[in-house]
């Protein structure tokens, strides 16, 4: 589906805060894309336990039900890059998982799922939801694992669709030629 | 890339050459028509050159690449100012302007709207006008221009073949009785020109890697560089029109890739930046003669800024659509674009075929949303078809392009603020837009219907104004301003109303006719 081979280095680095995972769906899109079904995303700046935090955290609040973990840390990475060039950021980022935790009495990680979302929806329009929110909307959904997870071609366009599928819904009628051109050549 | 490199290079203190500022639909087309007469001009593009080989087939990437991202405040009640507050528009600053981003529509705009306070009436809270020319004034220049870029269905040229996205609408335009067909667009449905046809990408936004699309980039720009009567200065920021004491345009400053502050000496200058660009040029360009800025005896410089009335209807089905192979823009329905007031607003509106990718239907479908609404939406991606609905916005004088008082860009410029509000015309046209997008995917079985707010602004218009009067408006009715005689608008910013069609058509043809014109006056040493 890609012209491109994914880099290994999404599935298979490891130092540091890391982010590790099985891919859920063994025969979706997603795994037909991985070199393995064991994932690893690392961080330079989170701890483990923040990684995890802000990837439950996006999960709230851009909730697939079945895209992988996997697409979500790459949300995590994109935080973790962004921390890291500047502390601005990381001590927002840092500091808005501590205070889920102090509301959590330890561990928001350990709340039920509802419990959780209804903390997500408290934290809607602060500065720490907006950055997650704002920096995930772009980063969740622009690279290919969450091209292939919802059925977009990406780069596969660039040579064109003209032999391609351009036009190959069946399900409602063809137009007439008058108002649809020939294809080239006919 | 020898197509683009200058053959002929002119020096600064040359009074004698015609300066251009932006190479977009404008001022790419006017350097080319003066060059074509042996008119020397010198082009200056605040952009980088990029080319089809450069182009990016991702949607982000191809954005930072293209995009004028200088900084820009916004202000007003559209939606906008606050989700997109730095970012009002979605135009190009590269070689070629927003002519490598436009999806091609190459729509005539219809008679009346030339004459819109004619044909509207006067409208509280607008500031409508007649424009001092008119269709059949235009209509053989629409000609040219339709030939220069290729049109579809004109000229002989056969219509583009249908994508998924358009059969879609087209079905459900049956079902409301709507005419429908793969439209007028500039981009080759066979090879023409030297260029290829179409091969169906779905990229149009993102530069179209074939050149099947016709763009000044590599069609107007090459031509005008061949002739010997051309230069392209590209990373090239104009930063002030100079003028001698008479009042009439010497030259201009600009700085160059590496910052340094240039002078080109001029006989004429054209400028063509695009409608926030242009007027903050003039503003910028205030001098003790002219403290309100160039051109601007008429306060009009930066106001009635049109972006038309936009909106998008998306709407998901039980099968796949996968919307995003082939034209962006891909199927057409005039029929809403009528003047007919009994719709509850004056003017008309078109319906295009939309489609965007994963990323930009992630950025644009509610922005700022978040939750189960947004992501059940992103869920049915594959399953989506969309329209873009595009038309007349009203001009009002406090829709306006104005100096930032404190923000400087890069070169220490003072940055544009750009305010709107929209009109309750504007409001009206589009809630009829959006029901009867709507109407038309319900009628083939949609399963959810979204109502898009409109994006940043590609089409900009309005910003110094054509006028018969003086004191009504910036230019006459070829673009020459009424202050400076040898100083002309060149692009969308001269539009006296929006009307419902897509510009450039009518940016290009405004600029054969103004190229035209600027030769017969040098000739005659008028300018």
């Amino acid at each position: 589906m890609f012209s491109r081979p994914l880099s290994r280095r999404v599935f298979l680095k490891a130092s540091g805060g890391a982010l590790v995972g099985t891919l859920a769906f063994a025969s979706g899109p997603i795994a037909l894309l991985a070199p393995s079904r064991s994932w690893a995303v690392t961080t330079e700046q989170f701890t483990t336990h923040e990684s995890e935090a802000l990837l439950q955290f996006t999960r709230h609040v851009f909730p697939h039900r079945d895209l992988e973990d996997a697409v979500y840390a790459l949300v995590v990475k994109d935080l973790d890059r962004q921390a890291d060039a500047d502390p601005a950021i990381l001590a927002l980022l840092r500091d808005g998982v501590t205070a889920l935790d102090r509301q959590a009495d330890g561990d928001w990680l350990a709340l039920d799922a509802t419990q959780r979302q209804s903390s997500v929806a408290e934290a809607a329009g602060s500065p720490f939801f907006e950055k997650i929110r704002s920096s995930a909307v772009v980063s969740l959904y622009s690279n290919p694992l969450a091209f292939a997870h919802f059925g977009y071609q990406g780069e596969e366009g660039d040579m064109g669709y003209l032999f391609k599928g351009f036009d190959d819904l069946t399900w409602l009628p063809d137009p007439p030629v008058a108002d649809s051109g020939l294809m080239p050549g006919a | 890339m020898a197509q683009f490199d200058n053959s002929k290079t002119f020096a600064h203190d040359d009074d004698s050459v015609v300066v251009i500022i932006g190479s977009g639909a404008g001022g790419g087309t006017l350097a080319n028509e003066l060059a074509q007469q042996g008119i020397d001009v010198v082009v200056l593009e605040a952009g980088a050159l990029h080319d089809r080989p450069d182009f990016h087939a991702d949607e982000w990437p191809a954005f930072s690449q293209l995009s004028w991202l200088d900084n820009r405040t916004t202000s007003g009640s559209w939606r906008i100012a606050r989700d997109f507050p730095n970012l009002p528009t979605w135009i190009c600053k590269t070689v070629g302007g927003t002519t490598v981003h436009w999806a091609g529509a190459s729509l005539r705009f219809q008679p009346h709207e030339f004459q819109a306070l004619t044909h509207y009436g006067a409208l509280d809270g607008a500031n409508l006008l007649d424009w001092p020319v008119g269709y059949d004034e235009l209509a053989p220049y629409y000609t040219r221009a339709e030939d220069k870029m290729g049109v579809t269905r004109t000229n002989d040229i056969a219509g583009l073949p249908g994508n998924n996205n358009f059969k879609v609408m087209h079905a459900g335009a049956q079902k409301l009785g709507y005419a429908c067909n793969t439209g007028h667009m500039a981009i080759n449905s066979r090879t023409r020109d030297g260029r290829p046809g179409c091969q169906q990408r779905g990229f149009c936004f993102q530069g179209c890697r074939f050149g099947a699309k016709w763009s000044t980039l590599y069609t107007e720009l090459p031509a005008a560089l061949l002739t010997g009567h051309a230069e392209l200065r590209t990373n090239a920021h104009v930063a002030q029109i100079e003028h001698d004491a008479k009042g009439h345009a010497t030259g201009v400053t600009y700085f160059d890739k590496d910052g340094n502050l240039v002078r080109q000496k001029a006989r004429l200058v054209a400028v063509a930046g695009n409608s926030i660009e242009t007027p903050r040029l003039l503003l910028n360009s205030a001098s003790a003669m002219f403290p309100n800025g160039l051109a601007n005896s008429s306060g009009q410089v930066g106001r009635n800024y049109m972006r038309h009335m936009t909106g998008s209807v998306y709407a998901t089905f039980d099968e796949p659509v996968h919307m995003y192979r082939g034209t962006t823009m891909a199927g057409i329905i005039p029929d809403e674009a009528r003047h007919d007031t009994s719709r509850g607003f004056v003017g008309g509106y078109e319906m295009e075929t939309l489609s965007l990718g994963l990323p930009f239907m992630a950025a644009f479908l509610d922005p700022g949303a978040w939750g189960e609404a947004f992501t059940g939406a992103m869920d049915q991606y594959a399953h989506m078809a969309g329209m873009w609905l595009v038309g007349e916005d009203m001009p009002r004088a406090s829709n306006r392009v104005t100096l930032h008082d404190e923000l400087k860009d890069q070169h220490g410029l003072p940055i544009p603020n750009v305010h709107y509000d929209d009109h309750p015309n504007d409001e009206a046209m589009r809630e009829h837009a959006y029901l009867k997008g709507s109407e038309l995917y319900a009628a083939v079985g949609a399963r959810d219907i979204y109502r898009v707010p409109p994006y940043p602004s590609t089409h900009n218009l309005g910003t110094c104004r054509m006028s018969a009067q003086a004191q009504d408006g910036v230019c006459n009715a070829y673009g020459q301003t009424h202050d400076i005689p040898n100083l002309f608008i060149s692009d969308g910013s001269q539009f006296t109303t929006s009307a419902a069609e897509n510009p450039t058509l009518t940016i290009v043809t405004l600029a054969i006719r103004q190229a035209e014109h600027i030769g017969k006056l040098m000739k005659e040493r008028a300018v």
